[in-house]
């Protein structure tokens, strides 16, 4: 079950907002309606899974904020449902809104929140102070969200003496001591300088690790988005346009707004080896000789060979002319004979982390999972294609779109070269 | 009726209602009017029966108290020795007692209309013309209703003071508590606290320096309306100004004036002491400590 749930939400403001509902759901558009109110949110449906980081995506007055408000019942949608849980925030009293907001959602602001006349610890403690918690496990817990966090021994402090970067850390702990299992974030690193900003971001990654909080996080940042974020929702002018993984989205955009969003992206932050890569042209099983293995290149039309075990863990890369002295020689084994002369990037890996490699080598780049097997390979042509300005990137993803001097046909049973 | 298109007969009205009031609702005016002289009668006591200089110390170390410096007490004595020597100390003593029981009355009214109006636009918007013709309304014109209502003496100048400081006490509360960033008030919603915990946890503490100068403020109008509740017959400064008009006794009028202008600079420093410090700049001394 979900984690979180909105069903065809919609939330406008002004003098008839269930008359301009009524009219957005019959297909009028947002400025048809204007007279009526203003539609901040139109047919809002998505899921969240319990554990996902839900990244939502748009410009200021796009209705994003409204939308993170409705889902803790800060904002009552006009239509639609927000289910938390098995709770339905439509059909609840205020008291249950309430516990569920004590127990089960905790939020943290954009510009903080923090209570200006409360010390960090009693900031932090805040919200168990609302569960009637008693002041020493509220103090002990507050405690170990500020560790967290990475501020003990501010615990004394006023929020007024601490930089902006260490108080929406307590703003993090002080949602992280409420101990609830959905997590709102409100443009939360946006008011923050860009390097304390990414010191924020991966402060949350490390924490979402091990506390796999359920996260809805509103941005207008895309690189954050991407970079936060497990899936994305862009929204636009009230609408959610598109809901996919980053990449999803950079290959494969729902429309032309998305495009040019994406447009200005850093790709090679945002694309992982695994989405461009393609499938290895030659590849040779230890057990073979050096015969085999020039039949192999033979056919590939390639200079060289990657060597790999019968579970295809890489053992290294071939040259035909070593193959070839080797042959000559008599010897067998292959093994012998590969070079380092490639290092191998991991599936997950940024293209950024995969230039150097790529720069050492004409050779493509082999990709390996996470033990080790060779799951495809990355010619230079690839990664210089990924990058081009003007591409969308939905040729990006296509395998075989290169044809580089090694690459020239598939060799039998590898895996899949391409994830798109 | 001269030339007049037409003529609304809202004098007639109003001295109807007023009529109406007093022989239908005369028994709980007598009570409300009773309830006040009594609560005068006995803080005039409070602070006029004692020797002056005793009464003097007092309110010199309540200065203390309010500002840690020596300036203001030291000021006060000064002051409080010129009031005695004029001889309007038993004037200014009794107008003091006018003036803190007008202003208590008038606080605890504004305040909680503050509050609400703060909390609900309807409720804000009701009250502002309210308060803009209670407080632009000449003082006489709902003196006399009140001399009516309650006989001449000190309840109906203390009424009329009530009417007329009340206005910036509703709208001082009401504006700090709509200054108070809304952010932070959500994020006391965001974490399930009830309406009655956000006031009384977020939004009085964070007002509380705008609210003070409201109260600061009630105390200064009071006092400004000593003349006008001397008019009506009440004792004090007032009266001694009223009565060196009439008489043409420009010793008098210098004299009970000065006392009165003594008083306004004590009430004002004291109050305003006690009010400048926000919560946060507490929270920072009791953390220092």
């Amino acid at each position: 079950m979900a984690a979180l749930r909105a069903e065809g939400v919609y939330k406008v403001f002004g003098r008839r907002p269930a008359e301009a509902v009524r009219r957005l759901q019959a297909g009028e558009s947002r400025d048809e309606v204007k007279n009526h109110g203003t539609a901040a949110v139109i047919d809002a449906s998505f899921e969240v899974e319990a554990g996902e980081t839900f990244v939502v995506m748009g410009l200021s007055g796009s209705g994003k904020s409204t939308l993170i408000r409705m889902l803790n019942g800060l904002q009552p949608p006009t239509a639609g449902r927000v289910v938390l849980g098995d709770a339905d925030l439509s059909t609840v009293s205020a008291k249950e809104m309430r516990q569920i907001r004590q127990k089960r959602v905790s939020m943290v602001f954009q510009h903080f929140a923090l209570l200006p006349h409360r010390t960090i610890i009693d900031n932090a403690a805040y919200p168990l102070a609302l569960q009637d918690v008693d002041r020493t496990e509220r103090r002990r817990r507050a405690g170990q969200a500020l560790e967290m966090v990475g501020l003990g021994g501010w615990e004394d402090h006023l929020p007024s003496e601490l930089s902006g970067g260490m108080r929406q850390r307590v703003g993090l702990a002080r949602a992280l001591a409420a101990d609830t299992e959905v997590l709102l974030m409100d443009e939360a690193f946006s008011a923050l300088d860009p390097l304390i900003r990414r010191e924020m971001q991966e402060q949350l990654l490390e924490l979402q690790e091990t506390l796999g909080k359920t996260i809805v996080f509103i941005t207008h940042d895309l690189n954050e988005a991407m970079h936060l974020g497990d899936r994305i929702a862009m929204m636009r002018d009230g609408r959610i346009v598109q809901i996919g993984t980053a990449e999803q989205i950079l290959s494969d955009p729902a429309n032309d707004y998305v495009a040019q969003f994406v447009a200005d992206v850093d790709k090679t932050r945002v694309l992982t080896a695994g989405s461009v890569m393609v499938r290895p042209a030659a590849v040779v099983t230890s057990g073979a000789g050096p015969r085999v293995a020039l039949h192999e290149m033979r056919e590939a039309q390639a200079s060289a060979a990657y060597l790999v075990d019968r579970d295809r863990t890489l053992r290294g890369v071939l040259r035909d002319e070593d193959v070839v002295a080797a042959q000559r020689a008599g010897t067998e084994s292959l093994v012998e004979l590969t070079r380092d002369e490639v290092t191998a990037v991991d599936v997950d890996a940024p293209l950024s982390d995969i230039f150097a490699p790529s720069a050492e080598s004409p050779l493509p780049v082999p990709v390996v999972d996470a033990r080790g097997r060779l799951v495809g390979v990355i010619p230079r042509v690839t990664l210089l294609e990924a990058m081009a300005p003007n591409d969308t990137g939905a040729a990006v993803a296509l395998p075989g779109a290169a044809s580089p001097e090694v690459v020239a046909a598939p060799s039998p049973g590898s895996t899949d070269g391409a994830a798109s | 009726m001269n030339d007049l298109m037409f003529r609304i007969p809202l004098g007639e009205w109003a001295a109807d209602l007023i009529a109406w009031l007093t022989s239908t609702l005369g028994a709980v005016f007598d009570v409300i009017g009773d309830v006040l002289r009594a609560a005068y009668d006995g803080l005039t006591y409070v602070l006029a029966e004692p020797p002056f200089w005793v009464v003097g110390l007092v309110l010199a170390a309540l200065a203390l108290l309010a500002r840690r410096s020596w300036q203001l007490p030291v000021g006060s004595v000064l002051g409080f020795a010129i009031i005695y020597g004029v001889d309007q100390w038993d004037n200014a003593m009794a107008t003091l007692a006018l003036v803190l029981v007008a202003s208590a009355i008038a606080i605890a009214i504004a305040i909680p209309i503050g509050i609400l109006a703060a909390r609900n636009a309807t409720v804000s918007a009701i009250t502002r013309p309210i308060l803009d013709f209670m407080q632009t309304m000449p003082a006489f014109v709902y003196l006399l209703p009140a001399v009516i209502l309650f006989r001449v003496g000190v309840v109906p100048g203390m009424v009329a003071t009530v009417i007329f400081a009340l206005a910036p006490g509703v709208r001082l509360t009401e504006l700090g508590i709509r200054q108070v960033d809304s952010e932070v008030v959500e994020a006391g919603h965001a974490f399930g606290a009830t309406p009655r915990r956000i006031l009384r946890q977020i939004q009085l503490p964070l007002a509380l320096p705008t609210i003070m100068a409201g109260v600061n403020q009630v105390i200064m109008l009071s006092l400004s309306m000593v003349v006008i509740s001397g008019l009506v017959g009440a004792a004090g400064l007032g009266q001694d100004v009223v009565r060196s008009l009439q008489s043409v006794n420009i010793g008098l009028g210098v004299e009970a004036g000065l006392a009165v202008v003594i008083l306004a600079m004590y009430l004002d420093r004291v109050t305003s002491a006690f009010g400048s410090r926000s919560a946060v700049e507490r929270a920072r001394a009791t953390t220092k400590a």
